[in-house]
């Protein structure tokens, strides 16, 4: 179970619902990824072809909530403004806040990332700030009160994993809020790692709205997540550098 | 008829729309899931009719779109 401030959620999958091939595939991939919390961008609409037909009003809005994020804000001030939009459609309560720092990297700027957080929780909404993998950042962030940290594990979108796991250990270790491992999952691999390393949740869009057949690689991420926490919960082996005998060593059958 | 300027486009508008109902009604989105700013303020759908636009206010249309 994932709790996130008064919320409760079976899946621990968190799914974003940018760049799907269509709607039909995307609507298939969200139903088998059987997640809960669905990701959103809030953006100007295109009011002279308002007819063209919007994802979000398309689903059954009491089977999923709703995480739209602060995407396209590089101030904790164009952070609030767009939280304070998506609240305002009356349809969520949590932002997750996305302040971009490097247009390159796309890693997000922490010291705005900070400061929307307390902005943020100071107008009482449910706060999930995407920050980098920095360990202090995560400690002053739950310091704030943010109800979930989501640290990256590589740059968005680029499928490249957990380029470092131990720091995500290690802020996993330590934090008492949910952990929610966002941004860099490629494979189902990564999102099994993830959770091995104890992390709360996954939150992946590009993964599988990229993979050449979406609606599986929603079912294969389902299913790593729920091994990767199994594993976890299971307490996994001592690694070591020699081998021991899995067969009794007595008995032998030898001449 | 005045000049608002609308999710960053100058439109002049008809005399016949006064307030921000009027201006969802005449792009067909009164229906849809929408949120609305007049001037940097959240206009809530209680306050539609009785949020005014004047000239030269600019107003953003927004919605939820796909996104990580």
């Amino acid at each position: 179970m994932l709790k996130i401030a008064h919320h409760t959620f079976q899946s621990k999958l968190l799914l974003g619902t940018g760049k799907f091939p269509s709607f039909e595939v995307q609507k298939q991939a969200v139903e088998v990824s059987g997640t809960e919390i669905l990701t959103f961008a809030i953006r100007r609409m295109n009011i002279f072809e308002a007819s063209q037909p919007n994802f979000l009003e398309q689903l059954d809005l009491t089977k999923y909530k709703l995480l739209p994020n602060t995407a396209g804000a590089k101030t904790a001030e164009e952070a609030v403004r767009i939280a304070k939009l998506a609240k305002a459609s009356g349809l969520c309560d949590m932002i997750k806040v996305e302040v971009i720092g490097c247009d390159k990297s796309l890693l997000p700027d922490p010291v705005e990332t900070l400061k929307a957080s307390e902005m943020l929780l100071a107008e009482g909404f449910i706060v999930l700030p995407y920050t980098s993998d920095d360990v202090v950042l995560a400690k002053r962030l739950e310091q704030l009160g943010v109800h979930a940290i989501m640290p990256g594990a590589s740059p968005i979108g680029s499928g490249k994993g957990l380029v470092n796991p131990l720091n995500l250990q290690f802020i996993i270790e330590q934090s008492s809020v949910p952990v929610i491992v966002d941004a860099g999952i490629g494979s189902p691999k990564d999102a099994a790692y993830a959770m091995e390393l104890g992390a709360d949740g996954v939150l992946l869009n590009t993964a599988v709205s990229g993979a050449k057949y979406p609606v599986k690689m929603a079912l294969a991420m389902k299913l790593a997540i729920e091994a990767g926490h199994l594993g976890y919960e299971a307490g996994r082996i001592t690694k070591k550098n020699y081998a021991e005998a899995s067969s009794p060593t007595t008995g032998m059958v030898t001449s | 008829m005045k000049l608002i300027h609308l999710n960053g486009k100058p439109i002049e508008l008809p005399g016949t729309i006064s307030c921000v109902q009027d201006l969802l009604q005449l792009y067909e989105l009164e229906k849809r899931i929408v949120v609305v700013e007049v001037n940097k303020e959240i206009i809530f759908k209680e306050q539609y009719r009785e949020q005014t636009l004047s000239d030269r206010d600019t107003v953003e249309i927004v919605h939820f779109v796909g996104g990580g």
